[in-house]
């Protein structure tokens, strides 16, 4: 590949990292690089900079903490996750989602946080992040403020942060009773971009939905977040009305383009069935459990 | 005592892949490994439309970068007579553009400079001022009254059609269709793919003023037609001309045509006087170099009651793109197309082509297809399932009543080919009997009550393979025979070299194979070396699965030479007359004494130390092949499918194969080919094609959106052999190399649509992407594909 002249540096710490991006115009944090590097390849990114975060010590963790969070660091891989039996424990919808996210190689690589920054309408990750209520940790010169993901994205590719902050940290609330939900994901070969795909994220306690999320990805210019078809289903047992209520609600939420992947018409299908699909395998599973 | 065959790596020998030691430690040699001192690297400015008049070019900004050190323009080459150079197909392609261009892709300048860094720099600094007009995507577009004329270079081009082409007799075909009980129609699109080679395309010119020399790396299939055509088009005297193809990182066609970057690459190392590679990058090969397919069918048979075929009428049209340059030695406008409805048994046919000009990448023909034979056979087989449902008949039935039989051969094709040999009822009975075929019908039935849709499609077909005879095969003149050179050393180890040019076949593991069959020297005795047009003999390169078919028989037919000299000097050894000699794998002997005996190795010595007097000295010769008449192997797929009707969206359930390519070679290879074949049958079949968009944009750029399949999603495969050796072949072996992509896509199609049948679908254009088949599933309809994409 043969991008545009770079600078590269490759800070220790956060506080290097942050005054770097302070310091220099048009700098991009590199972290998988597995979005960026093929941009710059394509010479649709041209940053002056990279700030390669990948030696700073210390943010390659996931872990669920004692107050019921759930937390992301910003060089957690995508590989992590889906080897991970505490994700699968806590996090039923991330880790039906992990094998999901692009294709084995890039797993390796790519970062969960790196993904949500990337803003990608056809991300996986930041679909699910808004099902669950999640929020991205920013760090910059002044100090953290946390954005909730629904928020974080601020339109194709971009996000809210300010040129000089590093998301240093995802962070999933804690569940209102059980969590379950699930991720389904129209894709045509291994390693694409969904077609169209759906996370649907479902607290239960005693049979009833305390608390329920939908994120959509690839079906309009950025991460949808469906919460009118979620709110459909807090308060139900999700009894076949509610459900149905709530695919309709997410196709309507979905604002898709036709292309060579399939028709507008045909990706609303998809969320529908898909949000359908999602609900009765978690009561599928959940009839096996009891 | 003679040898054990296997043992030393002969002919039906599993003998692993002696190329694989070097790439699988990342040691191969391919074009861009290669660095020559002083190289400069070139970089190409590619059009961003379709189809525009270009108003002006300003290079000045480019050339204000330190290290630019000349951007080509068209008039730079205008100016030297290279703006257009020939096509095999006898048309013309520009080089760089100059007054138009004509597809989005296409060559506009290039710049060379010190690092290929910098040479991307300049491209960007570029600026063309270009006048939109507007794009042709397809044939209805390019045939309209009001089309623009695409072609407007060319002197007598009033409109877009660029031929019009007719085979086999319409009126006895007329007359079959007037009398028949019924005829079956269905009308499709093949669409355009790409062979997508993991290596695009590259080359490094280095012109030597000193010796006026021309030493050219390049990524190609056929290195000594490019020395000719290079002679040709450059006006440098061949024995001048060095053409090297190091490792070929793949080629499946795309690597056969001479690209406009090959040109430039060679005009700017002649101005320059220093090396400059050049090396498409992945986009670049995707949207300008040869592509495959793109071809419309109106398909007709003419069918008695009892299920017997009585005509074939198809009308055909295929979009070449802006210019004719389908890669392709024969003297029919549109390959062997008219290959279709080889392995049935039927009285007439004819067929119609008219090939159209449209603003899109150029050089059809590519892609394993062996000159269109992947569009017959698809075709036919298509037909074959929907005449069969039309009939009401099953479809192993309907193939039964109207395969050629056994002892019918040769047999003359409904449009006059001549097939060799082959056992069609058996290899059909084969995979029917593989794949539990009543069994799954019953299944079939039994999951339609529960609303799941099963499906079983079945692909039958032989095809040409080995182009070819020199009376109907040549390029620019130049005939389809090949050759091969054999040089002994007097250890009895060898070096062989033939014309082809191996991009992952597995010549230099077979090759060696043949020549343990005919000599008993040992296969890893034996090396083999191609792609050099200053040490290898003269041939016509790899494609076509043509390599086995008429190199190889040249590799037969050297070392029996050599044999034949092996036993003059064993009869002077042995001190008997020739006649009495007896051969056996690897050893001369005494007829009637067995234990007087040399072995090859000895008369090797003895070649270079102890001649017969009157013998010239050495063990060494070459042979040139011209095959009397293409192979014909036979192929039956049979594939079961599960469509999600919510989804659209398809699984394979299993995927039998048998093949008949005749006396294998290397078994493994063979099935490497018949698993790699399948696996583009697949990718066709569900998710890979290119297409366009209104604006004459290319979709399929790149890998995110012209997928190949990974070994995620490919099923797996059962393979199974007959083996009909063919009657023309010195060692009885018959064309692979294509088989599967051929006759693969056939067999999951039509298992797709047998599945859909009951809703009332006869066609669902390839690929069969979830939203089409989703589409056909809720309107009962069928789904087109063709360009431009609907963008719904
Ligand atoms: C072949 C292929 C297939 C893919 N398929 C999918 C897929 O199916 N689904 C999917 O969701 N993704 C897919 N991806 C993208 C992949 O998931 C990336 O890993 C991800 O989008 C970006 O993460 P990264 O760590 O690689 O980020 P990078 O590429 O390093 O960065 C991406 C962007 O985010 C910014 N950034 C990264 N980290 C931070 C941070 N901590 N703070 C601030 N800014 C940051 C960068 O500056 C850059 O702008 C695919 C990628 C490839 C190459």
């Amino acid at each position: 590949m043969f991008p545009s002249r770079f600078r590269y540096e490759a800070p220790t710490s956060i506080e290097e990292a942050i005054a770097l991006l302070g310091a220099n115009e048009d700098a991009k944090v590199l972290a998988g690089g597995q979005s960026l590097i093929p941009m710059m390849k394509l010479r649709f990114a041209n940053p002056a900079l990279l700030v390669d975060i990948n030696n700073i010590p210390d943010m390659g963790y996931h872990r669920a903490d004692a107050d019921g969070s759930f937390r992301i660091g910003a060089l957690c891989r995508h590989a992590d996750l889906e080897k991970s039996t505490i994700l699968r424990e806590h996090q039923p919808l991330l880790a039906a989602a992990a094998p999901l996210v692009a294709d084995p190689i890039v797993r390796t690589r790519g970062t969960f946080v790196g993904s949500v920054c990337h803003a990608d309408p056809q991300g996986d990750w930041a679909a699910c992040m808004v099902a669950l209520g999640g929020s991205v940790i920013a760090q910059g010169p002044n100090g953290k403020r946390a954005v909730e993901v629904k928020d974080f994205v601020s339109g194709p590719f971009t996000t809210v942060l300010a040129r000089d902050e590093i998301a240093i940290e995802g962070v999933v609330p804690k569940a209102q009773g059980t969590r379950t939900g699930g991720y389904l994901k129209l894709e045509r070969r291994v390693g694409d971009f969904a077609t169209a795909a759906v996370a649907v994220s479902l607290d239960m306690s005693g049979g009833v939905v305390k608390n329920a999320g939908i994120g959509l990805v690839g079906v309009g210019s950025q991460t949808i977040n469906a919460s009118e078809a979620a709110a459909a289903l807090i308060g139900s047992s999700l009894d076949d009305e509610a459900v149905d209520r709530a695919a309709e609600l997410a196709a309507e939420a979905s604002n898709p383009r036709g292309d060579h992947r399939g028709s507008a018409d045909y990706k609303r299908h998809i969320v529908s069935t898909f949000v359908t699909r999602i609900i009765a395998n978690v009561q599928r599973s959940e009839m096996q459990v009891a | 005592m003679a040898l054990d065959e296997i043992k030393i790596g002969g002919l039906g020998a599993s003998r692993r892949r002696v190329e694989d030691n070097r790439f699988i430690r990342g040691k191969g040699n391919y074009v861009d490994d290669v660095v020559l001192p002083g190289m400069l690297h070139m970089e190409i400015l590619r059009s961003p439309l379709a189809h525009a008049r270009i108003k002006s070019i300003d290079t000045s900004a480019a050339y204000a970068i330190p290290g630019v050190r000349m951007v080509m323009t068209g008039e730079m080459m205008a100016a030297r007579n290279l703006a257009w150079m020939p096509t095999l197909s006898y048309d013309t392609q520009a080089v760089l553009a100059t007054d138009k261009v004509r597809f989005q892709g296409q060559e506009v300048c290039a710049v060379i400079a010190d690092d290929p860094y910098i040479a991307r720099d300049g491209v960007e600094a570029i600026v063309v001022d270009y006048e939109p007009l507007p794009p042709i995507v397809n044939p209805t577009q390019a045939m309209a009254d009001d089309a623009v004329l695409i072609r407007d270079d060319k002197v007598n081009q009033s409109n877009n059609v660029i031929f019009d082409w007719e085979v086999g007799d319409r009126e006895s075909t007329d007359r079959a269709f007037a009398e028949a009980d019924m005829v079956s129609e269905i009308d499709m699109h093949y669409p355009r793919s790409h062979p997508s080679p993991i290596e695009a395309c590259g080359s490094i010119a280095d012109y030597d003023r000193s010796t006026s020399k021309l030493t050219v790396y390049m990524t190609s299939q056929a290195p000594h037609i490019v020395r000719a055509a290079v002679s040709m088009v450059a006006e440098i005297h061949e024995h001048m001309i060095r053409i090297i193809a190091p490792d070929l990182g793949g080629g499946f066609g795309n690597k056969v045509p001479v690209y406009p970057g090959y040109v430039i690459s060679i005009l700017a190392s002649i101005l320059l006087e220093k090396p400059v590679k050049w090396i498409e990058d992945k986009t670049g090969n995707l949207i300008s170099t040869g592509f495959g397919r793109d071809v419309y069918l109106k398909g007709k048979l003419a069918l008695r009651k009892d299920g017997k075929i009585l005509g074939v009428r198809m009308d055909t049209v295929s979009d070449h793109g802006a210019f004719f340059s389908d890669a392709q030695p024969s003297k029919f406008k549109i390959g062997l197309i008219h290959s279709a409805f080889a392995c049935y048994d039927i009285p007439t046919a004819y067929l119609t082509n008219r090939g159209v000009y449209t603003n899109k990448a150029p050089g059809g023909v590519a892609y394993r297809c062996s000159f269109r034979v992947t569009e017959a056979m698809f075709f036919q087989e298509r037909m074959v399932q929907a005449a069969a449902d039309d009939l009401g008949m099953d479809q192993a039935e309907f193939r039964r009543v109207n395969l050629v039989k056994d002892d019918d051969f040769p047999k003359r094709t409904p449009f006059g080919f001549l097939t060799d040999s082959g056992q069609y009822e058996k290899c059909l009975q084969i995979g029917l009997d593989a794949i539990d075929y009543d069994n799954f019908k019953e299944q079939k039935a039994e999951a339609a009550k529960r609303g799941r849709l099963l499906g079983i499609g079945i692909s039958t077909m032989t095809e040409p393979l080995g182009a070819g005879n020199s009376r109907e095969y040549d390029i620019l003149g130049i005939k389809m025979f090949d050759s091969a050179e054999l040089r002994v050393h007097m250890t009895g180890k060898a070096i062989l070299r033939t014309g082809a040019k191996t991009q992952g076949q597995g010549h230099e593991t077979t090759w060696a194979q043949i020549v343990a069959h005919e000599l008993g020297i040992p296969a890893e005795d034996i090396v083999v070396e191609e792609g050099d047009t200053d040490t290898a003999p003269f041939g016509m390169g790899t494609y076509a699965s043509r390599s086995t078919p008429v190199a190889g028989a040249a590799v037969s037919m050297v070392s029996r030479k050599i044999r034949a000299k092996a036993r003059k000097i064993a009869a002077h050894l042995l001190e008997v007359s020739d006649e009495d000699i007896e051969w056996e794998l690897g050893r001369f002997y005494v007829r009637g004494a067995q234990d007087r005996g040399v072995t090859i190795q000895e008369c090797a010595m003895a070649a270079y130390s102890n001649v017969p007097d009157g013998m010239e000295p050495g063990l060494e010769n070459n042979a040139y092949y011209d095959p009397p008449n293409l192979t014909w192997p036979f192929a039956c797929y049979i594939s079961t499918v599960e469509v999600d009707p919510l989804t659209g969206v398809w699984d394979v359930i299993r995927m039998v194969a048998v093949d008949d390519c005749g006396v294998r070679i290397n078994p493994m290879i063979v099935e490497g080919q018949i698993m790699g074949g399948l696996t583009e049958a697949y990718a066709m079949a569900n998710m890979q094609f290119i297409t366009f968009d209104e604006d004459g944009n290319c979709i399929g750029s790149n890998y995110m959106d012209y997928l190949l399949p990974t070994a995620w999603e490919t099923p797996g495969f059962e393979l199974h052999e007959v083996v009909t050796p063919c009657p023309h072949h010195p060692i009885g072996a018959k064309g692979i190399g294509e088989c599967a992509t051929v006759g693969g896509p056939a067999a999951f199609v039509n298992a797709v649509m047998d599945a859909l049948k009951d809703i009332g679908v006869r066609n669902i254009d390839m690929p069969l992407l979830p939203d089409r088949v989703y589409e056909a599933i809720q309107t009962g309809q069928d789904v087109s594909g063709h360009p431009p994409v609907k963008n719904r």
